[in-house]
């Protein structure tokens, strides 16, 4: 097939395609979490609930001492790779121009060669965080196929814009097309993955601290 | 003047010099990625070249092309070079008309038949062959004529190459390439829209000199001239590499001749000479003039989204589709939601207990 149909298809009906379905699974699945309820707590509540759940929202963006001790470099890992992968994702200008387009909002980006060293950051950050999924042997035992096909899909759109940008091994048209491609792939997996955590994380961290809150314990 | 004289001694003819002729050898030679050594090789083999017969079909086109080739700029070798084959059948060039002109070609036909260069412009109709006739003969049949006896076909311009304008979306002729229809002769596609001149002429000349086809790409283009990408070979590379964009024609970017990505230029996934070659005797090219690329000299560029969409902005209503998805989702959502309570309350009412004695291991 030509490059150019297949860029065509992917900029076009493919991208429709693939966020229709990423806005309504990521809907469906965050208002099944909020509809699960919980039972109601009768005890006479000891601290805030909506206060810890707040706090917690927001102070589970840092690590924990302890845990940053234990594992330094899963945790450093862990932000390299989430702050590379928003830097990659927003600060990039041609993807501002995506933004701006879509939703008529805009912000200054990074220049682009920088933005490239970020990529391939990310892309060893990613590599980086496999290995030390295996070389552990809890989390290994804890992983699932799941956690490895939330890997693949978030390392390709990273994988195939540094390809893409630096032309390297497909012509530039069909690089960019399998990188559309790709991000696509995420947008139609993310909500039925793990990935789905780029939402209910807040969710999560609420509900925990929320919980906290209510008890006056620590979160 | 001989009867059939050599391009050497039409040019000499013509009044170019030896040392414009050498230019022009030296500059074919650097174009087609050549090595030096083999000018006087060129200059040798293009000063004897024989004129070939050429037939040039024009079927559903603009004339573009023709224009861009006739009116490249005030005589020049190239143009000499153009002058200095035999092109027996132009409907835009020729002075016959009507049965003249036809006999013209049915004679170089039948006189070079294994030999001539036949030369396209325009797509073909497949729909309905009366879309589009010379002589009341469909260009399908004329097509498949002439090609019959061709050497080598030329596909001139994007809509010979690969359908062009007529292609684009909804294709209301069923238009096709030259190379749908053709597929056992050697092809080149020269692709634009217009082609540059010089890449024309340049194909024409390597022709002339080694008698064989030039070395093509996956599109069938020559390598020489389409091996480069117009954004890699872009002056105004720096400026993108920097983030520094125009975003409208007339702001300070544009003024200060930032990069034309975000006003959709598609120089990235273009590949032609006109950033190296440039146009008018390189003078300029469209991105020097202030215009982004709009990929003329590849398949399909009709239908990329709209000139003035940068390439990493989708072809689609973004967000109207988030708002018809979002309600759907909501919907869905809702009565998932409403499906989980009626479940969890089932399997609450269904609830048997459990007794110590259930739980036992059956001997």
């Amino acid at each position: 097939m030509d490059p150019n149909v297949l860029l065509n298809w992917a900029r076009g009906p493919g991208f429709e395609i693939a966020l229709a379905i990423f806005v309504l699974g990521m809907l469906l699945r965050l208002l099944e979490i909020l509809s699960l309820g919980k039972k109601p707590d009768l005890s006479a509540p000891r601290g805030s609930g909506p206060q810890g759940g707040m706090r917690t929202v927001v102070s589970r963006t840092f690590p924990r001492s302890a845990v940053l001790k234990k594992e330094p470099l899963r945790v450093i890992n862990g932000y390299i790779l989430h702050i590379g992968f928003f830097v990659v994702l927003f600060l990039y200008e041609p993807h501002i121009e995506f933004f701006k387009s879509s939703f008529g909002l805009s912000w200054p980006g990074l220049p682009s060669g920088m933005v490239d060293a970020i990529s391939a950051i990310t892309i060893l950050s990613l590599i980086g965080a496999l290995i030390i999924r295996l070389n552990n042997k809890v989390m290994r035992f804890l992983t699932t196929p799941g956690d490895y096909v939330a890997w693949v899909i978030t390392l390709l759109p990273v994988l195939t814009g540094y390809l893409a940008f630096n032309h390297l091994l497909l012509p530039y048209t069909l690089m960019l097309a399998i990188h559309l491609l790709s991000v696509e792939l995420l947008l139609v997996v993310a909500p039925f993955s793990k990935l789905t955590h780029m939402f209910s994380f807040a969710l999560a961290r609420w509900y925990q601290g929320y919980q906290a809150g209510r008890r006056g314990v620590e979160s | 003047m001989k009867e059939n004289p050599t391009l050497g001694e039409v040019l000499k003819e013509q009044g170019v010099s030896r040392r414009g002729f050498m230019k022009f050898c030296a500059a074919t030679a650097s174009m087609m990625a050549l090595s030096p050594a083999m000018v006087p090789t060129i200059a040798r083999a293009l000063e004897n070249a024989k004129r070939p017969s050429v037939i040039w079909m024009s079927f559903q086109e603009c004339t573009g092309c023709t224009e861009s080739l006739t009116r490249s700029h005030a005589p020049t070798v190239e143009g000499l070079i153009f002058d200095a084959i035999s092109l027996d059948y132009h409907h835009t060039l020729q002075v016959a008309s009507g049965h003249g002109a036809e006999a013209a070609r049915e004679e170089a036909m039948a006189e070079h038949h294994g030999k001539y260069l036949l030369i396209v412009d325009g797509s073909i109709p497949l729909d309905n062959p009366g879309y589009s006739t010379i002589a009341g003969i469909s260009n399908l049949e004329m097509l498949k004529e002439v090609a019959e006896g061709a050497a080598a076909i030329v596909s001139v311009g994007t809509c010979a190459a690969y359908g062009g304008l007529p292609y684009a979306d909804p294709n209301p002729t069923g238009a096709a390439s030259v190379s749908d229809i053709i597929k056992d002769k050697p092809i080149i596609n020269v692709p634009g829209c217009p082609p540059i001149p010089v890449v024309i002429t340049g194909v024409l000349a390597h022709y002339l000199t080694f008698g064989t086809l030039p070395e093509l790409d996956h599109l069938g283009r020559p390598k020489a001239f389409y091996g480069q990408n117009i954004h890699d070979r872009c002056y105004r590379r720096p400026f993108y590499e920097r983030g520094e964009f125009a975003e409208t024609f007339d702001d300070e970017g544009a003024r200060k001749g930032w990069c034309l990505y975000k006003l959709g230029c598609k120089g990235p996934t273009t590949y032609n000479a006109c950033a190296t070659t440039k146009w008018n005797e390189g003078t300029s090219w469209p991105v020097e003039a202030g215009h982004g690329c709009i990929g003329c000299s590849e398949p399909n560029f009709w239908d990329g989204g709209g000139f003035y969409k940068a390439l990493s902005v989708p072809d689609t209503k973004v967000g109207e589709t988030i708002m018809k998805a979002g309600a759907v989702g909501l919907a869905v959502g809702a009565a998932a939601a409403v499906w989980n309570k009626k479940q969890k309350s089932a399997a609450v009412e269904n609830r048997e207990t459990i007794t110590v004695n259930d739980l036992s291991k059956e001997s």
